[in-house]
């Protein structure tokens, strides 16, 4: 193991994406294409939910498989939010972090005191119970789950405009993958990362190792949460399947795809999946199959991840 | 008599039907090396895990500078001044020599609590340069950039001494330092013990007894989990249970 480091190219291509980003809407409007600004925003909120169980999974080596728990949380706060009349975005998305966080803090207090097989175990566990709990709260729509009505508002303007939605959702990723990046160099990071290799260790250097991956991991939970917000809002409902582990498994997929323990391999995960799945369900039903053969493939030939195939540098 | 830095009462401990410590009383003096020797499976690496927290015994207690750390998690007593290197080198191979020291001075800067989130670590050149510092005092400064992973084995006895060192303990416990390096290397490893505990006690756990009693102040011996004998190097070497039990059958 090495600690993080991207290539050096990697900055400047990441802020040339951002900027490429920046003028999609007009270009897709320019062209007719419209529809594909709610696609792309789609993209980037499974960005963000499957960086922030990078964060988890991939520095901290916490596999959990119901971190799509926090991820449907952050979308029942945003909903029961605006259901209430509360719809500032500067108020919705702090809290919806909040509450997943501290959801992930109190599954991570439980569930971190266990390894291996048992913490896979116990993390879904807790999100099937969180998933049945949602399916079972009748004031909160049940199984059908909590509409929105309309979107929120930033700062005075409204986001129900899918451009300026998209861009909103730009701004919480970009934000989030400049933290997860510091994160990841400054002195937590190095001890999640070290922690992943040698937790034993780590303890006899006078680390309180429970501590870090009890905060790692509600961090994880919280990115998680916004990503739910953001989500309820594109699609106008916030429904107990997001909470479900399938939902986890779609994350982890994304995950794996795209680069365990790099910056950018939940962009890259979620970019490929997503895409993927848009084109080839346009051409079967049984598009699965294709996607059974792209992850035969990734792990045959890029075992670590796409990401990882851009190069990586030690330090 | 000089003030006991570890005291050790009536520890026990069980695995399912071996009884790897038996009421053992011990104790180390500030400023000793205290050697701990005795036959393989006697119990001596259990005792370690037991005195630095990484088991919890059965029954009996441990002290440590004064205050009872039997209840005490290894990273408080990492703070409480412990510090361990493990019998089988247990280091992060994948990084470089000064990051794994690094990785110690920023646990001891930040009494564990590493909560910072932004600041680039290789931007913190005073980490960098006390690490360094370790690494001059074990012989390990050229090796600094190399990974801890190509480093020949008794570099990496060494880099283990420099991580625990790098926690500025009060006593350092040593699991077999010398285990599996060859005589050039181990005669290396003597001389950096010895002029380690100038500053700082060491309870040693070594077979290699030349080693032990040209280090040792005072040696006990542990045979079958029971604690035989504490004493003198001579002594301990003029004891007749000591060496029907255990020096007989190296001699
Ligand atoms: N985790 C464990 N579970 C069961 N038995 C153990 C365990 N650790 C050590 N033992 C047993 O305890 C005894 C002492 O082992 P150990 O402390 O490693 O001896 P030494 O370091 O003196 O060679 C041995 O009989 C060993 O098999
Ligand atoms: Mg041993």
């Amino acid at each position: 193991m090495a600690f993080y480091r991207p290539a050096p190219y990697q900055k400047p291509l990441a802020i040339a994406l951002l900027l490429a980003m920046l003028v999609l809407p007009n270009v897709l409007t320019a062209f007719g294409q419209e529809f594909y600004i709610g696609f792309a925003t789609r993209i980037l909120i499974f960005a963000l939910a499957a960086s922030s169980l990078n964060l988890v999974l991939g520095f901290a080596g916490m596999f959990s498989l119901g971190h799509a728990a926090f991820f449907g949380t952050g979308a029942y706060v945003a909903a029961i939010c605006m259901a209430n009349g509360i719809n500032d975005a500067l108020l919705v998305f702090p809290l919806a972090m909040g509450v997943a966080g501290l959801f992930a803090l109190l599954v991570g207090a439980i569930s971190l005191r266990t390894r291996g097989v048992y913490f896979i175990m116990i993390t879904l566990a807790f999100g099937q119970m969180a998933y049945y709990l949602f399916v079972s709260a009748r004031t909160w729509g049940g199984d059908d789950g909590l509409p929105l009505v309309g979107r929120l508002n930033l700062a005075g303007f409204s986001l129900n405009d899918d451009a300026a939605f998209f861009y909103a959702a730009l701004a919480s990723l970009a934000m989030s993958i400049v933290f997860l990046g510091r994160l990841a160099d400054a002195r937590f990071g190095r001890v999640i990362q070290a922690i992943r290799e040698n937790e034993t260790r780590m303890e006899a250097l006078g680390y309180p190792v429970f501590r870090y991956r009890l905060i790692c991991f509600a961090l994880g939970g919280g990115l998680a949460g916004l990503a739910g917000a953001l989500l309820a809002n594109l699609t106008g409902l916030a429904s107990p399947n997001l909470l479900q582990w399938m939902q986890s498994g779609t994350l982890l997929v994304m995950v794996i795809i795209g680069g365990v323990g790099y910056l950018y391999g939940g962009m890259v995960g979620a970019l490929i999946l997503l895409c993927l799945e848009e084109v080839l369900a346009g051409f079967t039903l049984h598009w699965h199959i294709g996607l059974g053969l792209l992850l035969l493939g990734i792990v045959m030939f890029a075992p670590k991840g796409v990401a990882a195939l851009f190069g990586k540098q030690h330090g | 008599m000089a003030e006991a830095l570890l005291e050790v009462r009536n520890l026990s401990r069980r695995f399912a039907a071996v009884d790897a410590l038996k009421q053992v009383n011990f104790c180390v003096e500030a400023g000793e090396v205290h050697a701990l020797i005795g036959p393989n499976g006697a119990g001596k690496t259990t005792f370690i895990h037991h005195v630095s927290g990484a088991l919890k015994p059965d029954s009996g207690s441990v002290h440590f500078a004064g205050t009872d750390v039997t209840a005490l998690s290894m990273h408080q007593r990492v703070a409480a001044g412990m510090a361990r290197s493990y019998q089988i080198t247990n280091v992060f191979l994948g990084l470089s020599v000064l990051d794994n020291v690094a990785l110690a001075v920023q646990g001891r800067q930040d009494s564990g609590s590493s909560f910072r989130f932004w600041k680039p670590v290789i931007a913190e050149q005073g980490l960098f340069d006390e690490a360094f510092v370790y690494l001059e005092q074990l012989g390990l400064a050229e090796r600094s950039v190399s990974l801890a992973g190509n480093l020949a084995h008794g570099e990496q006895r060494a880099l283990e001494l420099a991580m625990a060192l790098a926690t500025k303990p009060k006593m350092l416990l040593l699991d077999e330092p010398m285990a599996g390096a060859g005589p050039e290397e181990s005669a290396r490893m003597v001389e950096l013990i010895e002029h380690l505990a100038r500053h700082v006690t060491i309870l040693l756990v070594e077979h290699d007894m030349t080693a032990v009693f040209r280090l040792a102040d005072r040696v006990s011996v542990l045979v079958n989990g029971s604690l035989i004998c504490t004493g003198t190097p001579d002594a301990v070497r003029a004891d007749p249970a000591v060496r029907r039990a255990y020096l007989g059958d190296t001699a």
